[in-house]
């Protein structure tokens, strides 16, 4: 039992929201995913299982259907669509990412399902808002971006390369974030005495309002951010934070030091690996380590010392960099109380060791085998997220839900 | 119309974006959110407070465009927790409160006596949610970090790139938006739990877990297939990741008003949708491409073609055209032609007008959701260092003028 244990989904197979079914599932909610007869497309996605196509191989379906139910229904047809009423008659949520005048047609949208059952709260996600007819123009999460905004503010200081979009399907990442987010209040609310209601999700303006500085530069004086390499777009160019080390791998540098033990700890790991003898700045490293009170550092620029200690700060990572591997840069920085990251890719950050202690590797069985999964986004210790089950087959709880609809 | 969360107090420590864009949500759907900051750093804690953007004329520590747009709603009161008044104070604050949330390193609430077996004592059934890089336990919770250190360690940063570029990541902090928004999913669930049980519970967000979710196909490509992500060449983040789809990517279009870097994207999904676009193109060169398989094989010439084609229109009107075929296509839109250009987010409500008492009327980042019952809404822009010290202390707690004007003259708040 968890928090929304006793809770019944219905989802209508979408690649847009299957990614808000699984936060559902995962939290506990029976989450049936009603596919039409030929399956939801995105079982033909890769990657799949050792290369091999097939409808319960693909990677990508496994990933976002954990711990969901199967049914097929053709809601074209009217007696599947009578078992759909049926099914949302005893659901709490509906949540379906359609055509904006689909449901309506079928007879199946809020005003027709809300008569049958008050307290259903309707959740649909579509790329402008269910009232937009240019939400029925076909999209993909790279178009999504590009009109939501976050390729703008991404890519390189050359700026004739073109800006880029992140992988991992973010917009409908995004998306699914706030249609979760409202599904809880919507929930709280009912708790507390309220009725059902029909909530309407926009994909781009979830991207609009996930830009940071791109939005409120605009908003609050008609500024405009310029993308720059590996850091924050900004309306002034910034000095570089990226940095490649000796093993080949970029490091996240952070904010360099700014506090005299930061650079007495960087000065002491300059010593201790070698490299005090070929950085004559390390003086002013030393003037760092021994500043009394905190730097004014409006005067980095102005003041000949001041701007000597902050570049000498900023010199002396760039050599520790060139001289470690990212790791070993990422480790060091932290234990000298500077915020920098190694830039992992999804398979390093998965196998490393503080995630690994704290549980984020999840097996989840398959037949006979375990394979692990990505883990808990958040641990609620009284009420944890868990994996129930592997992604359903095709149709594969269809007699089980019908004979808990009889 | 009803406001969903009016029965909820938060004891709110948050701050930067990680943490107020939680709050944030919870403010805009009706609940109580009080936001203590620090007196003596004048709440300088939350470098969004006196950073740029500003409205012409002005700047300084009220006057921060970010910490406005973060923090719209909430009340904002001072305390002094190196003060035992303070720690009282506090301690007051709790036991009529829901839940208390933070995003600061770990172990800074714990240091100033409220951990959670502290605020547990103090009220049995309040909610705690921290939210913080690498969570409060594991070999790294000490290590420090902010959206982009997020990124890095995730995999979202390695995840964005050209090929034979370095990274390009995210230009922003996505990871603090997102993280915000798995903190208000874990305060709701919480809040949940307890409406269910009357059990309380503290939630250790780890900001780097959630980010880590977010990549999750190819993770399994990895556990279940040995197929790292790293490979000896980045494809392009701009292709198609998971269905084959080819053209996919962002193409440079005409200068249409002196100031550059106009881009399209283009996606098509099938062969249907190249056969669409092949035709409107109506050049030889497209040719080849008809081939499903030699299309998908031969994306980097591919994208040359289009490169040279898409640069020869008006991104506008080349969007309007494709829209009729229809493919799936948009202008990567500049913040002004989404803020100002595109109807559709003015037509959803997208950017209120907020009333700040320093800054006066300012537009702010709405939500990206209606809710038909119980809407958000946002009136009005960040507390002030201390606005409501009076109507807190006063209203809630129960003081009067003399015992507030005792506090201010002790350096309590």
């Amino acid at each position: 039992m968890t928090v929304l244990s006793g809770l019944t989904v219905v989802e209508l197979a979408n690649e847009r929201i299957s990614f808000a079914g699984k936060l559902m599932a995962d939290m506990g909610a029976d989450v049936i995913l009603v596919e039409p007869p030929t399956g939801d497309p995105s079982r033909h996605y890769p990657p799949f299982v050792n290369d091999q196509p097939g409808e319960n191989r693909s990677l990508y379906f496994w990933h976002y259907n954990t711990s969901k139910r199967s049914l097929v229904l053709d809601l074209d047809a009217a007696e599947d669509r009578q078992l759909f009423k049926k099914l949302v008659t005893r659901a709490n949520i509906l949540l379906e990412s359609e055509p904006t005048q689909r449901l309506k047609s079928l007879g199946l949208d809020y005003e027709d399902l809300s008569i049958l059952n008050p307290q259903l709260i309707h959740i649909a996600v579509t790329p402008y808002g269910r009232n937009n007819p240019d939400s029925d123009l076909p999209t993909t999460d790279l178009t999504l971006m590009a009109a939501g905004g976050p390729p703008w503010s991404c890519g390189y200081d050359d700026h004739e390369l073109p800006p880029v979009r992140g992988l991992g399907n973010q917009a409908y990442h995004t998306a699914s974030h706030f249609a979760y987010l409202s599904a809880l209040t919507a929930l709280l609310y009912q708790n507390t005495g309220g009725a059902g209601q029909f909530i309407d999700v926009s994909i781009t303006a979830a991207l609009n309002v996930t830009t940071e500085a791109a939005t409120y530069s605009w908003l609050v004086n008609g500024s405009t951010v310029q993308r720059q390499t590996g850091r924050h777009a900004a309306t002034h160019a910034t000095g570089e934070t990226q940095m490649m080390c000796a093993d080949g791998r970029y490091v996240n540098t952070g904010v360099p030091p700014r506090f005299p033990e930061e650079f007495a700890k960087l000065l002491a790991w300059m010593g201790k690996i070698d490299l005090l003898d070929e950085f004559p700045e390390a003086v002013f490293l030393e003037m760092g380590a021994n500043w009394e009170g905190p730097f004014d550092l409006s005067k980095i620029g102005s003041d000949d010392t001041i701007t000597a200690i902050f570049g000498a700060g900023r010199e002396g990572l760039k050599l520790i960099a060139q001289s470690v591997s990212a790791y070993d840069f990422f480790i060091g920085c932290q234990e000298a109380g500077l915020a920098v990251g190694i830039i992992n890719s999804p398979e390093e950050v998965f196998e490393d060791k503080h995630f690994k202690a704290r549980g984020f590797q999840v097996p989840v069985t398959h037949g006979n085998i375990e394979y692990l999964y990505p883990g808990a986004p958040y641990k609620l210790p009284a009420s944890p997220w868990q994996i129930y089950s592997k992604a359903p087959e095709l149709g594969e709880h269809h007699a089980d839900i019908l004979a808990e609809l009889e | 119309m009803d406001k969903a969360l009016a029965n909820f107090r938060i004891c709110d420590f948050t701050g930067q974006l990680a943490g107020a864009g939680a709050t944030k949500w919870l403010s805009a759907f009706g609940a109580e959110v009080i936001r203590i900051e620090d007196p003596v750093r004048q709440g300088r804690w939350d470098i969004l407070r006196g950073m740029e953007p500003y409205k012409p004329g002005q700047s300084g520590a009220e006057f921060g465009g970010a910490f406005n747009n973060h923090n719209t709603d909430k009340l904002g009161i001072t305390l002094n927790l190196r003060t035992e008044r303070g720690k009282e104070i506090l301690t007051e604050l709790v036991k009529i409160s829901d839940a208390v949330t933070e995003n600061f390193a770990a172990g800074v609430l714990k240091k100033w006596g409220f951990d959670y077996p502290r605020l547990q004592a103090i009220k049995p059934d309040i909610v705690y949610v921290s939210n913080c890089g690498f969570g409060h336990e594991g070999p790294y919770h000490r290590y420090k970090t902010w959206g982009p250190i997020v990124q890095a360690v995730s995999g979202l940063t390695f995840t964005s790139a050209l090929p034979e570029q370095p990274p390009a990541g995210w230009g922003y902090s996505y990871m603090d938006h997102t993280g915000g928004y798995y903190m208000a999913m874990a305060i709701m669930l919480a809040l949940l739990h307890r409406q269910q049980t009357g059990e309380g519970q503290w939630v250790d967000l780890a900001c780097t877990e959630a980010a880590v979710t977010l990549n999750g196909p190819a993770l399994l490509n990895w556990t279940v297939n040995q197929k790292p992500t790293r490979q000896t060449i980045q494809p392009s983040s701009n292709r198609s990741q998971f269905a084959p789809m080819a053209p996919h990517g962002i193409y440079p279009c005409k200068d249409i008003d002196g100031a550059g870097d106009h881009w399209i994207a283009i996606s098509c999904r099938h062969q249907q949708d190249w056969k669409l676009l092949a035709a409107f193109i109506n050049k030889p060169w497209t040719q080849p491409y008809d081939d499903t398989a030699y299309r998908l094989e031969h994306q980097d010439s591919l994208d040359e073609e289009m490169t040279r084609w898409c640069s020869g229109f008006d991104k506008f009107q080349l969007q309007e055209k494709l829209r009729t075929l229809p493919i799936p296509v948009a202008v990567v839109h500049k913040p002004r032609e989404r803020i100002e250009k595109d109807p559709a987010t003015a037509q959803f409500g997208l950017w209120p007008t907020v009333q700040h008492s320093a800054m006066g009327e300012v537009r702010v980042d709405g939500q990206p959701v209606h809710l038909s019952k119980t809407d958000w809404q946002m009136n009005r822009g960040a507390p002030l260092l201390g606005e409501h010290n009076h109507q807190v202390l006063s209203g809630l707690l129960g003081m009067d003028d003399a015992e507030i004007a005792q506090l201010q003259q002790d350096g309590v708040i």
